[in-house]
């Protein structure tokens, strides 16, 4: 283990790296690039034995990606934004395939208006493809979580393809120390990809077929199965994960100061960070308020959420996103998950951050703020202008 | 030594398939499967061959296959032959059948990549000269005059306005190490062109004219004979790209006439004097640019 | 690797596989109801040259005793070996059960 002074961006290229994949095809786009490059030096400098496939467009990128999982090669790629949207076709073939592939999304606004900075409508856009999304808090976790994504994906009980999400420079671009483990190590961790599902001249076989109306829904729900199994499985790397390297994680969510919060921010993203120290701050003058950060969307974390807001009081959402004509997609399924589970208590969408506009610890504080007053309703942060957002 | 019907690999590979009746593309898949062998993985997009051979369970394709996206053929091919030599696994073929739409519209910015990174793959074009699988549809590769069914034949146009994109020259354009057109026709010539492909190192592309008698409007058992006429009466050529120059294989003493050939196909019967004047007057433009450009 | 029939067709939820991907070559129908004329062949006048065989886009005719057989389970009765063989060796009959 040796300490290095990573960017999220480098931080996930060195998890990659230690990860042995075999083929990694990837088209460039900020604030991505610095994945592919770095990915791209590793391979020049012999670091990493892997064939990488300067592909010409992000659709490609998959449909290589897809090809190499085919024959049972473990495989990766990266994009971002538009270039996600581009590979668009591919992200439920992928999933429908069960081709186990790794992506890196630099989670960036979608045009128009042109953006190139954080927000997360390009992976929230693509919530429903059937691919394991999960979102890192730091460079650490990036590096972490790309080590585990490939022994997430790859396992027989899942082998649904794995997008691992940062946030556009603001953690992409982000310096820290970051604990780099050693090949030894992350050999120990993650065994060699195998899987029957691949073609290969010992036992040939016929993939991607189609399926008519009399089993379509039986491949769909095993599809499915797929994604709820990885819920035991992202248990089971993490418990392995730290036996390995010594950090812990807490598997779908990350709960801070909610045993005995009366108001409950949930978020995801490098924003955790900043709202976790408003939660210190505001516990000082004895508020009592928590942070439920969500580190996966898919599989959806609906026990852990139910779990942690049984007892408060009220429950707000942060995202950067909206659903236009409709709400926050993370509000969405939040308050799916407290319906069912019976949870009957004020609940409210805050949606800021859209194409990398700063949330300041205020704009924070005012959350819990409002939530103390029981506020409900979707509301849009500092868009001015006499505009309430509600 | 050229590959012959009687040295050819006599297991099938690609059976049991629901394609049309007289199918020339199914032929065209059924041929070069037999040239390149057992140790052959096929990637064909979403179209005809995959549609008519990939119905679980029916499942027609004796040796290793798989459907990409409509346009990821050759990205999918590239990804295959990658994650196969990552292994350390270097004797086979990643062969693509794709259409002339899959090729020629949606999937020719990935084939050009291709053959940019020069990925060791071999790249089939089965032109049936529109979107048969969706019911003929004009493609680039549309003859000019062909009725489809978005390019209907009436009284103020008919059908098909545009020229058949210049697929051969494109892609040796890329100076790719080998690119050949063909036609189902002339199958040994095909058979000889896919052997010799098999044989070179890096993108080879084989573009093989093959009739669909659904949407040409010709019977059943005319494929073949159309597939030859239209050599012989100079709309189609048969010929190789290699080390940088363009040879002819077949030159026909005297073209048979156009307008029997078009005439029998229901896609062209709509055409006047005129309309036929124009073909005759661009393959003749044509054929002065081949004797001008090409080696015999 | 020539694919053929299977007695098995997998229907239920257990038989079903976890993804997209199964035994190369497994089928299970025939395409003979397409057929309204089946090729025959006159081995007397048949002298071997392939050139059927090489040509059939459903590569149902197969090299027997020097000559050439036919498996009607897949033959679709398109007619092209018949247009091919030089030689009139080939006769397309009507199917009697059409």
């Amino acid at each position: 283990m040796a300490k290095k002074f990573l960017s999220g961006n480098e931080a996930f290229a060195y998890g990659v790296r230690f990860a042995r994949p075999q083929v990694i095809s990837a088209y460039p786009i900020t604030p991505q690039t610095i994945v592919v490059e770095k990915l791209s030096e590793f391979v020049e400098n012999g670091s990493l034995k892997a064939e990488f496939i300067h592909v010409e467009s992000e659709h490609s990128a998959l449909s290589c990606a897809m090809g190499a999982s085919s024959v049972g090669a473990r495989a990766f790629t990266a994009t971002s934004s538009q270039g996600l949207l581009y590979m668009a076709e591919c992200l439920p073939y992928a999933a429908g395939g069960r081709f186990p592939i790794v992506m890196m999304n630099a989670n960036r606004s979608t045009a128009l208006p042109w953006n190139i900075y954080g927000d997360q409508r390009d992976s929230l856009s693509q919530l429903d493809s059937g691919w394991i999304q999960a979102y890192a808090e730091n460079a650490q976790e990036a590096l972490d979580l790309a080590l585990m994504s490939f022994y997430i994906a790859e396992h027989k009980n899942v082998s649904t393809p794995f997008m691992a999400n940062l946030d556009g420079f603001v953690l992409t671009h982000t310096y820290e120390v970051v604990d780099v483990p050693t090949q030894e190590q992350a050999d120990k961790f993650l065994p060699p990809f195998k899987t029957e599902n691949k073609m290969s001249f010992e036992e040939p076989k016929n993939l991607g077929f189609s399926a008519g109306p009399d089993n379509n829904i039986i491949f769909k729900y095993k599809e499915h199965l797929g994604l709820l199994k990885a819920k035991a499985v992202i248990k089971e790397a993490e418990t392995h994960f730290e036996s390995i390297f010594g950090r812990q994680y807490t598997g779908l969510t990350e709960s801070y100061r909610t045993e005995d919060a009366d108001y409950l921010l949930i978020t995801l993203g490098s924003i955790s960070g900043l709202v976790r120290e408003v939660v210190d701050r505001l516990r000082e003058e004895g508020r009592k308020v928590g942070l439920l950060r969500l580190r996966y969307l898919r599989p959806f974390p609906d026990e852990e959420i139910t779990a942690a807001v049984r007892k408060a009081k009220a429950v707000a959402v942060l995202e950067k996103d909206i659903s236009f004509g409709n709400e926050g997609t993370v509000y969405t399924n939040v308050n799916s998950a407290l319906h069912k589970a019976g949870i009957n208590i004020p609940s409210s969408d805050y949606i800021g951050g859209l194409g990398g506009k700063n949330i300041s610890d205020e704009e924070i504080e005012q959350i819990f703020t409002d939530l103390a007053q029981q506020r409900t309703g979707v509301h849009f942060i500092g868009i001015g202008g006499g505009q309430s957002g509600s | 030594m050229a590959v012959n019907a009687k040295t050819l690999n006599e297991t099938e590979f690609f059976y049991g398939h629901k394609a049309c009746a007289g199918c020339g593309g199914s032929l065209a898949v059924r041929i070069a499967l037999k040239v390149l062998g057992e140790r052959t993985i096929s990637v064909l997009p979403a179209g005809c061959m995959s549609a008519v051979g990939f119905n679980f369970p029916q499942l027609c394709f004796g040796n290793n296959a798989i459907i990409s996206t409509f346009a990821g053929t050759a990205s999918m091919l590239t990804g295959v032959e990658a994650g196969l030599r990552a292994q350390g696994i270097t004797d086979f073929h990643a062969v693509g059948f794709a259409g002339d739409g899959g090729t020629a519209d949606i999937g020719l910015q990935a084939l050009s990549g291709a053959i940019d990174r020069n990925d060791d793959i071999l790249y089939i074009c089965y032109d049936n000269e529109a979107y048969m699988n969706t019911g003929i549809q004009k493609s680039s590769l549309t003859p000019f005059g062909a009725r489809t069914t978005t390019t209907p034949a009436g009284k103020n146009i008919h059908g098909n306005l545009t020229q058949k994109k210049n697929m051969f020259e494109i892609v040796a354009a890329h100076d790719i190490p080998y690119a050949a057109t063909a036609s189902v026709g002339y199958i040994n010539d095909f058979m000889r062109k896919v052997e010799k492909a098999a044989s070179i190192r890096g993108t080879k592309y084989i573009h093989v004219l093959a009739p669909c008698p659904t949407g040409w409007g010709i019977k059943t058992d005319e494929t073949v004979e159309v597939a030859k006429e239209v050599v012989d009466c100079g709309l189609w050529y048969l010929a190789e790209y290699e080390n940088g120059r363009f040879t002819l294989n077949h030159k026909p003493e005297k073209f048979t006439d156009i307008k029997d050939y078009l005439k029998k196909q229901s896609r062209f019967r709509h055409l006047t004097d005129d309309d036929i004047e124009i073909i005759k007057t661009s393959r003749n433009t044509k054929w002065e640019y081949i004797q001008k450009n090409f080696n015999e | 690797m020539k694919p053929y029939l299977r007695d098995k067709i997998p229907l239920s939820f257990e038989e079903i596989p976890e993804t997209t991907s199964y035994e190369a070559g497994y089928l299970v129908t025939k395409n003979a109801g397409w057929r309204n004329v089946r090729p025959v062949i006159d081995t007397q006048k048949c002298v071997g040259c392939l050139n059927c065989y090489l040509y059939c886009p459903d590569g149902v005719i197969y090299r027997k005793d020097g000559k050439v057989a036919v498996d009607y389970d897949f033959c679709k009765g398109c007619g092209i070996c018949k247009k091919i063989c030089r030689l009139g060796a080939i006769e397309m009959e009507a199917e009697k059960n059409g």
